[in-house]
């Protein structure tokens, strides 16, 4: 009986060490840093379309230093369960100028962005599915900025503008 | 007695203990005060009764629903303010993507991806009716459960107006 109780009581160990560890590895994920495959064309040339892995961090959109320029992984307003990566081009307050359609040069709209949304766009204008087909970006959408690539390692490095 | 080390392994306790709720709070439920009478009279009715006047309800949240994003008609949902994302409201899903929702002036049809939310008491609730469809990805959760004041602790059912929706699906799930 009381080889069960002992290994009962260290089972129980095993398992809370875990347990904390999964909950540390949630927290550091969610709230600092995470790597993301990302993959798909509509962030050619910065982006590789079979897909990079990126570190992505998620203090700056919490504290509110993101910037037109970033690139972002925000929650699809198309679908909740898609995570789309692209690039801010303007925050609120600010005049965006774009155009639906990049091979007719000569149709383009201006607006302003709402309070408490942002604009972006794919860096591949041609087949990205960004701002100019669903409008300004709620803030709260975006779930962190990526900033460095990690994989594939031709490509290793900081992503910049 | 080392006190650094007291200090240390008190450290280490609470930052575990912190890990752990923020995780639990994370991923599978919490629980928050609503502020506001716009969901009178589910929370926060404005009864003349002492409790009712002292403090704002507690309701649980939880945070299962955002595996999968399924909602009903009629929950009742948590989400980040399509106009603040620092703010959070809690208001009840009227619509569903693909369904129509009549307003005053117009039938608005709701995108995919979007919901339609109102507060019940909608004389003074700023919802859907002011900002539009808000996006599912906003949603932190859905709150199942009035835990206080202790009188008015019960599950929160769902309540559907048939009258103002055409829905897309040929039954409201229940």
């Amino acid at each position: 009986m009381r080889q069960w109780r002992i290994i009962a009581k260290e089972a129980m160990a095993r398992a809370s060490i875990i347990g904390k560890f999964l909950c540390l590895l949630h927290v550091t994920d969610a709230y600092i840093l995470s790597s993301n495959h990302v993959l798909g064309p509509s962030m050619l040339p910065t982006l590789n379309i079979t897909g990079d892995v990126v570190l992505v961090e998620h203090l700056s959109h919490r504290l509110g230093k993101l910037g037109s320029g970033d690139l972002v992984l925000v929650r699809s307003p198309l679908d909740p369960k898609k995570t789309l990566t692209k690039r801010i081009v303007a925050m609120e307050g600010d005049k965006v100028t774009f155009s639906l359609d990049p091979t007719r040069s000569h149709s383009s709209r201006s607006l302003v962005v709402p309070k408490g949304h942002v604009w972006i766009q794919g860096d591949n204008a041609y087949v990205s599915c960004d701002s100019r087909h669903f409008g300004p970006l709620p803030y709260g959408l975006i779930e962190g900025k990526a900033f460095m690539r990690v994989w594939p390692p031709s490509s290793f490095g900081l992503l910049g503008e | 007695m080392g006190t650094p080390r007291v200090l240390w392994s008190i450290t280490k306790k609470c930052f575990t203990v912190g890990v752990i709720t923020l995780t639990v709070s994370d991923l599978f439920a919490s629980i928050v005060p609503v502020r506001g009478a716009s969901m009178s009279p589910t929370f926060n009715p404005k009864t003349n009764s002492l409790l009712d006047s002292l403090s704002d309800d507690r309701v649980l949240v939880e945070k299962l629903c955002l595996r999968n994003y399924k909602f009903s008609h009629g929950d009742v949902i948590v989400f980040s303010s399509p106009n603040n994302h620092k703010e959070k409201h809690v208001k009840r899903i009227v619509g569903l993507p693909g369904d129509w929702v009549g307003t005053i002036y117009d039938v608005v049809h709701i995108p995919e991806g979007h919901c339609w939310v109102e507060g019940d008491n909608t004389a003074s609730s700023l919802d859907s009716r002011s900002f539009g469809p808000v996006p599912l990805g906003l949603v932190k959760g859905r709150v199942t459960h009035v835990l206080w004041p202790p009188h008015r602790v019960g599950t929160v059912d769902r309540k559907t107006s048939q009258n103002r929706v055409s829905s897309s699906s040929s039954a409201s799930k229940f």
